[in-house]
């Protein structure tokens, strides 16, 4: 009977063990409204992003992108804070955060680069998605919203196909293993009706023909704080730390209609595991297997590595002559300078094209006989 | 003995009492490796200084500068340096990658305003400002300069990538090299500012963890974004240059300079008192200095606060002061070595506190602003004038519109603003006698005289002619006449063909009247009725 329990329990930690297949999180945070009276939406962005760092997912893994800046907006009577609660109990906006795209960088076409990964080469690291078919990534995107659009900085707007073919292009080229994507706008679930790639798993704030509604507003800052869905779903995720084995039927109920007057609405259809058997920390933490092991290593001293330019150094001292610095107002070199040369270019096709067809026209009508007059 | 190579590993771990005979042995073996053989380098020669000054500034604010620089002698240009104690590798790699000579980086958040806060050590200009000076060995500077800025902004989390071509020039004059130069073509200088650049926590947090001690030791903990942002002007800035490694100038050290300058506004932050402690700035005070650091120093500058009547107090009080011609006048700073451990004593932290001994001079104000169509503007000032000088009092007022039934018949002529009031005590040249109401002559009584030093007086400017947006009151009579004269015209006639009807009428037979005149009409021989 002992033996039978063993094997069961080991057969148990063995599936546990490959109970998702990811490696590695990464999380995408877009906030995607302008101006000092959606100060919510960065709050909900902001709220999602410190439960997510302190899951465990280190900023080089987040993608954190804010349409307005809120913190040090001159309206704002507590600078440099963005508060979630009123009478500024919590501060969501912290001492370490790292906002990689900011202001007019937020546009549906940055965003779709990100995911998809055709960025131009000069981007820098920390504002590249650089997942690979064992992440799991979480998508967040709060602002306003309509029936099948999310609107981008009052500006523009991304459709809920193109955000379907975003999403299949990152499976074509295998840059998630499975994704969450988190919606908390008006009219939310329009935006996930038209996925058609596996392994993806939705949470909307309100169903379609309903509004999202916000939850309070603090007198002293002027502005209602956050929205009723993701407020919810902070206290919900202030309760998990890394080593909670709450899954994901907990977050479908958070938020019922009594509190949030919309019906939040989720679709698991695309999924492949049961949502019983998907953990919380799955998507918003970074909690790897870890296997100890008690082998040693030893390793090679690798000599090669030194710093070689003490001698040289020595050497360039003899042969350097004193050097000196700059004078920053040389008045007479600046008077007897002569301007710049411009570079010179030859005409281009354009031109060369338009006299020739001006000379022939000349000669047509005038006759051959004037050429000698001109050359 | 340190443990060098692999090899010697082995020997290290059984250092056993007999093996000391072998010692020797194995110092000859090593030496004989040569030079060649040592992995271990020699310590990095970095060196870092950090520096805070406070001063106090003539409209009651405070002004706070850090500076932290690290100085690398080491030369960057060649490759294959991978060791970096205090510059940080992020900076070092970018100097290498990019053939820079001199980068100049500044986010700033507000003005600093000359006329009140007196001349800044080191100005820059609202949002981000990046000037960069490339070797001379870059063969295509627009591409460096553009992957640069690329590589700053995602650095400091901020929308440098949008530097292109339509926000870059090339000076020609001025910003000449602040570090070594040996010639200057400005060819290799690339200069751009973005004014809409917002300064906030996610740029002070990476700027700070450049910092060897980051925020955590020296006076770096004083770095705290919600109060460094609550303030009339931040700005942080990053500066790299070479300098003269020694008073010879044979060899270059590379200097990285990290400053940031904030002003405390007296009333904002200070709520209205013009004393300043170390904890009311920064909610926060100093416990140690920065452990790498050489240096780690406080100035307060002091040189105003001698010499007047009011003096400031600093405390504790300052073991040593420092004196220089800085910008052109002489100051004097007090100065709180943090090494130094008299100064942070007992107490384990040090709390700078400045405090005025006398009220400060402006005495009272009182405004009372307007209520529309209730009462007027009411400001009353005491203000103590220098001798030999002159004052001006301005008040600027916006210029609203009325009620067509508030103006006057004459709107055109304008509306007055009553004069102002100047009520003064002027000292006297000549000491008066106190007089006796009765037995002066009338024009020496009209005043009430407290002391002969001073008599009083009441002057009125003049008043004030106003024009105020005036409508055209015509228009009204104007539109009547217009209007009704459309509506009878063309409503009118329709109405009228819509809504006349025509009959055929019967003409009437006539009576006695008709045959008589019938009769005469025969007569004459014209045609009858």
């Amino acid at each position: 009977m002992w033996a039978s329990f063993i094997c069961w329990w080991t057969q148990d930690q063995a599936e546990q063990f490959f109970r998702s297949g990811h490696t590695n999180n990464w999380a995408v945070l877009v906030c995607t409204s302008r101006f000092w009276f959606n100060y919510r939406h960065v709050a909900n962005t902001l709220s999602v992003y410190r439960s997510v760092k302190r899951l465990g997912i280190p900023d080089s893994h987040i993608v954190l992108m804010l349409a307005d800046d809120m913190a040090c907006n001159p309206r704002n009577p507590k600078p440099a804070t963005v508060f979630s609660h009123k009478n500024m109990e919590l501060n969501v906006y912290g001492d370490d955060v790292e906002v990689d795209y900011r202001s007019y960088e937020v546009t549906v076409e940055n965003f779709l680069r990100v995911l998809t990964g055709r960025i131009p080469p000069s981007t820098p690291r920390s504002k590249r998605l650089l997942s690979d078919d064992r992440s799991n990534i979480l998508i967040y995107m709060t602002g306003h919203g309509g029936n099948g659009f999310l609107k981008f900085q009052d500006s523009e707007e991304i459709t809920n196909i193109e955000l379907a073919d975003a999403f299949e292009q990152m499976w074509q080229k295998r840059r998630y293993n499975e994704l969450l994507f988190i919606i908390d706008t008006c009219q939310g679930a329009s935006m996930y009706e038209r996925f058609y790639s596996p392994n993806i798993m939705a949470l909307a704030s309100s169903q379609v023909g309903e509004d999202s509604l916000s939850h309070q507003p603090d007198p002293a800052i002027g502005v209602h704080l956050m929205d009723r869905y993701t407020f919810y779903v902070l206290e919900f995720l202030e309760e998990i730390n890394p080593d909670s084995q709450t899954n994901m039927n907990d977050l479908f109920q958070v938020c019922p209609k009594s509190l949030c007057v919309s019906t939040p609405g989720h679709r698991t259809d695309l999924f492949q595991r049961d949502p019983k058997n998907v953990l919380i920390t799955d998507f918003f933490g970074s909690v790897r297997k870890v296997e100890i092991t008690t082998e040693t290593i030893s390793l090679q001293r690798d000599s090669g590595i030194m710093e070689s330019s003490h001698e040289e150094g020595q050497r360039d001292e003899e042969l350097m002559e004193p050097l000196k610095y700059a004078e920053q107002l040389p008045v007479a070199q600046i008077i007897h300078q002569k301007p710049k040369l411009k570079d010179w270019h030859p005409p281009g096709g354009f031109i060369l094209g338009l006299w020739a067809l001006i000379i022939m026209v000349f000669f047509k009508t005038y006759g051959i006989k004037h050429m000698k007059f001109i050359f | 003995m340190p443990a060098v190579h692999g090899g010697e590993r082995r020997w290290e771990a059984e250092a056993a009492p007999g093996m000391a005979a072998a010692r020797p042995l194995a110092l000859l073996v090593l030496l004989v490796l040569g030079p060649g053989g040592w992995g271990f380098a020699d310590p990095p020669r970095d060196s870092l200084r950090e520096e805070l000054v406070i001063t106090p500034l003539p409209s009651g604010d405070v002004a706070a500068t850090f500076q932290f620089r690290t100085r690398w002698d080491s030369e960057l240009q060649r490759e294959g340096v991978s060791h970096y104690r205090l510059f940080p590798k992020a900076l070092g790699q970018l100097i290498s990658k990019y053939s820079l000579r001199e980068l100049h980086l500044s986010f700033t958040q507000g003005f600093w305003r000359t006329r009140y806060w007196g001349p800044p050590f080191l100005q820059a200009p609202s949002g981000a400002e990046l000037w960069v000076w490339f070797q001379d060995t870059v063969t295509d500077v627009d591409k460096s300069w553009k992957e640069l800025s690329n590589v700053l902004s995602g650095i400091f989390c901020a929308s440098l990538n949008f530097i292109d071509s339509t926000n870059t020039v090339i000076p020609t004059a001025s910003f000449k090299p602040l570090g070594l130069a040996n010639d200057t073509d400005h060819y290799f200088l690339r200069y751009a500012v973005l004014p809409r650049e917002v300064v906030c926590t996610e740029n002070l947090t990476p700027w700070k963890k450049l910092l060897p001690c980051s925020s955590k030791a020296g006076l770096s903990v004083l770095l705290k974004a919600d109060r460094l942002f609550h303030t009339s002007y931040h700005s942080q800035a990053v500066h790299i240059r070479p300098v003269c490694r020694n008073a010879h100038c044979t060899s270059i050290s590379w200097e990285l300079r990290q400053t940031l300058s904030v002003v405390f506004d007296a009333f904002i932050t200070g709520q209205g008192k013009k004393d300043w402690s170390l904890f009311r700035m920064f909610s926060r005070t100093l416990t140690e200095p920065c452990p790498l650091a050489s240096e780690s120093r406080v100035y307060v500058d002091i040189t105003s606060y001698n010499q007047d009547n009011e003096t400031l107090e600093v405390n504790p009080l300052p073991t040593t002061t420092y004196q220089d011609v800085i910008l052109g006048t002489r100051k004097t700073y007090a100065v709180y070595d943090l090494h130094d451990t008299a100064i942070i004593n007992n107490s384990r932290n040090l709390n700078l506190q400045l405090k005025w001994k006398k009220p400060p001079e402006n005495g009272y104000i009182h405004y009372q602003p307007a209520q529309d169509r209730l009462q007027p503007h009411l400001l009353e000032m005491l203000i103590q004038l220098p001798a030999n000088s002159v004052t001006k009092v301005s008040i600027q007022f916006e210029r609203a519109l009325l009620k067509w039934t508030e103006y006057t018949p004459d709107p055109n002529h304008g509306f007055y603003v009553s004069p102002s009031v100047l009520s003064a005590l002027v000292p006297s040249m000549v000491a008066a006698k106190p007089v006796d109401w009765e037995e002066s002559p009338l024009f020496n009584s009209l005043f009430p005289v407290s002391d002969g030093s001073n008599y009083f007086v009441r002057l009125y400017t003049e008043p004030l002619l106003v024009n105020l947006p005036t409508p055209d009151f015509s228009m009204p009579y104007n539109v009547i006449c217009l209007t009704c004269t459309v509506v009878a015209v063309c409503y009118g006639s329709f109405y009228n063909l819509l809504t006349r009807t025509f009959r055929i009428e019967e003409p009437s037979t006539g009576g006695l009247a008709k045959r008589l005149a019938n009769l005469i009409r025969r007569a004459r021989g014209v045609p009858p009725l």
